[in-house]
């Protein structure tokens, strides 16, 4: 089992590299000079303070240096923890930044990733057995696994927060609050997560519900469940047996669905203005901060692998086959 | 008489009729007895193994009776059956290989299923690890997960399961299909040393395999096309079938120390009728060498002999 971790491990440090450096790559390759934006939003008229000011800002970022010089620095400053300074939030550091806005994020990820999984599952093993909820459910389970997250997110913003007026939109929390521990801001905290976190609950179960509905409809056709009906046994042991086999592929699922979910929340919170890392992604975008976006991007991808590894670690718990195949030493 | 099956009719549903799969089948197993059921495949012999324990969702009860040991079992109720499902009538699927749970380990497995209905897994466990020692399984098995044991290993310790609380039916459903020729007759001696000891009181054993049965059963019984064909001890259905499709049968096996050099073993020509539609009087007219115009009748399955009953005009 040492060997096993031990391989996983090497796989995700290889990862962790490629996805580091095209995430160094990908904001150098953006159109836009993000110093000129900052020189230009000084206002200065004098040609000469432009120029010094230029100097200034180029040496200040290291972009006078060679690209090969930046990118060892990149990764030298990374390993001690410093993720540079962001220019859209000047002079304040991407990291007190990105960690600001993360408890935003993963209140919303977290629950929703979470929450999706173990309601889909249990919907979809409940509808597998039952043939009209089955026939009523399914296509509109289909409907909501196909839709776009921000669709569906303006659709909500529209219905919940236009129309009928029952949650606001926009924001994480009013604009006239300050965070605190009262009733007043806890309360307005949630009516401003609800949509947001709705929006991706939906379409997320829709995908885990039809997944399971049909894993178990695999799994009480197995030999297993027919040997154990010849013999007698209640449906409710042969269920059981069928959810937990059911589940093991369900958990492979999340672990391949943890990205897409996680680009569904950077876009729903573009639309309802919710000020997580989603909200920070469209602002570093749209004032060339590259160096913002890479921290984003960056703790996306640690989020994902970490994230990745404990499914892993959790899979290896609950399937007990892949126990056995590590046993004989593959 | 354990067991007593009258003129059952069991049908398949399906999209373009009734397919008659079972068509009033009436035979009997004494105490003690093995009793084997062979015939080519879609003969029914498998659906009439299933009637016995367990209809699948396609299979409708059309017609007749089932007794075991004076009570008559409610074989069309899925319901009403579990009471005497494990306990009274028990199964040796054909898929031994894919019976057990593979994420459970099989000791965790026996006892859940044994307590799903209502036993205490204490009172069995003895007897358990009793059965293991009978068929040379490890008690260590129980501990194991179904894939670190091989094919014979589950092939016996699904026998082990089914028949834990000693039933008085045992169906074995092509048991030895997925098996090497030695596993086979391991196998084949592990069932009837269940019988020997007493652990099961009747066996019906499903086969297509003629020689395998005839190692072990007490009688035989041939079916075709939903019908039976053929019934009698097993030394008599071989030296002296009555049959036309026996005959034929039989003749088409290898015999042991013979050699076919030069020589082609011949088969049956043709093939069986369809059930869905089925045709009048005898099924297996259309490919018999004796057939004349009286076979266009149906005919009675008879006594003509101790015990040697069979459905063919000529025989009677």
């Amino acid at each position: 089992m040492g060997r096993y971790f031990g391989r996983k491990l090497a796989i995700y440090a290889l990862t962790f590299v490629v996805a580091v450096t095209i995430n160094w790559l990908i904001p150098r390759f953006m159109p836009g000079d993000p110093v000129r934006a900052m020189v230009a939003r000084a206002g200065l008229q004098d040609p000469a303070g432009v120029a010094a000011m230029r100097e200034y800002y180029t040496s200040l970022f290291g972009f006078d240096l060679p690209w090969w010089q930046q990118y060892l620095n990149f990764w030298g400053e990374l390993l001690r923890g410093n993720f540079g300074v962001s220019l859209w939030a000047y002079p304040k550091s991407v990291g007190s930044i990105i960690l600001a806005a993360v408890p935003y994020t993963l209140g919303l990820l977290l629950p929703a990733i979470l929450l999706s999984w173990w309601a889909g599952n249990k919907f979809g093993a409940y509808a597998a057995r039952k043939k009209v909820l089955d026939n009523a459910v399914l296509p509109i389970w289909y409907v909501l696994t196909a839709t776009p997250y921000m669709w569906l997110a303006i659709l909500l913003a529209w219905a919940f927060g236009k129309v009928a007026g029952l949650f606001p939109v926009g924001r994480s929390f009013s604009a006239s609050l300050e965070p605190s521990f009262s009733w007043l801001f806890i309360s307005d905290l949630i009516s401003h997560w609800f949509l947001p976190f709705l929006s991706l609950f939906l379409v997320a179960f829709g995908g885990w519900a039809i997944g399971m509905r049909n894993l178990i409809i695999y799994e009480l056709e197995a030999d297993y469940a027919h040997y154990l009906g010849a013999l007698g046994a209640p449906q409710r042991l042969v269920r059981r047996y069928a959810f937990r086999n059911a589940v093991l592929p369900q958990v492979t699922g999340l672990a391949l669905q943890l990205g897409v979910i996680i680009g569904g929340a950077v876009v729903t919170e573009i639309v309802f203005d919710y000020r997580g890392l989603g909200y920070l992604v469209l602002e570093a975008i749209k004032t060339s901060d590259l160096f913002l976006l890479q921290g984003i991007f960056l703790f996306i991808v640690i989020g994902v692998l970490v994230a990745n590894f404990i499914i892993d670690v959790v899979y290896v718990l609950v399937d007990p086959r892949t126990r056995v195949g590590m046993g004989s030493g593959s | 008489m354990a067991l007593r099956v009258q003129d059952l009719k069991v049908h398949y549903r399906t999209l373009r009729g009734d397919v008659h799969a079972l068509d009033g089948v009436t035979f009997s197993v004494a105490d003690g007895e093995i009793m084997g059921l062979v015939g080519e495949s879609g003969s029914g012999k498998t659906t009439l193994g299933k009637s016995l324990i367990r209809m699948d969702s396609r299979m409708r009860h059309v017609g007749g009776t089932v007794t075991l040991d004076g009570t008559e079992l409610p074989i069309g109720d899925t319901e009403a059956m579990n009471a005497f499902r494990f306990s009274d009538v028990s199964i040796v699927p054909q898929y031994a290989m894919s019976a057990m749970n593979p994420t459970r380990r099989i000791g965790k497995m026996v006892r859940e299923l044994v307590e799903s209905r209502k036993i205490r897994f204490s009172s069995v466990r003895d007897e358990l690890n009793r059965r293991l020692d009978l068929v040379g399984l490890d008690r260590g098995v129980l501990d194991r997960y179904p894939l670190e044991l091989s094919g014979g290993m589950k092939q016996r310790m699904v026998m082990v399961i089914s028949t834990l609380l000693n039933p008085s039916l045992l169906i074995a459903d092509e048991v030895t299909s997925a098996l090497d020729v030695s596993t086979q007759r391991a196998v084949a001696l592990a069932l009837a040393g269940f019988r020997d000891h007493d652990l099961v009181r009747s066996m019906i054993v499903i086969t297509h395999d003629v020689s395998l049965v005839y190692q072990i059963a007490d009688t035989i019984t041939v079916m075709y096309a939903g019908r039976l064909a053929e019934s009698a001890p097993t030394d008599t259905l071989v030296s002296t079938p009555r049959h036309p499709y026996t005959q034929l049968l039989i003749s088409a096996l290898p015999e042991v120390g013979v050699r076919y050099g030069g020589k082609r073993l011949t088969g049956i020509a043709g093939s069986p009728p369809t059930l869905l539609d089925p045709p009048s009087g005898c099924r297996f007219r259309a490919r018999c060498p004796l057939a004349f115009d009286r076979c266009a009748e149906q005919p009675p399955f008879v006594e003509i002999a101790d015990n040697h009953r069979v459905a063919c005009w000529k025989a009677v």
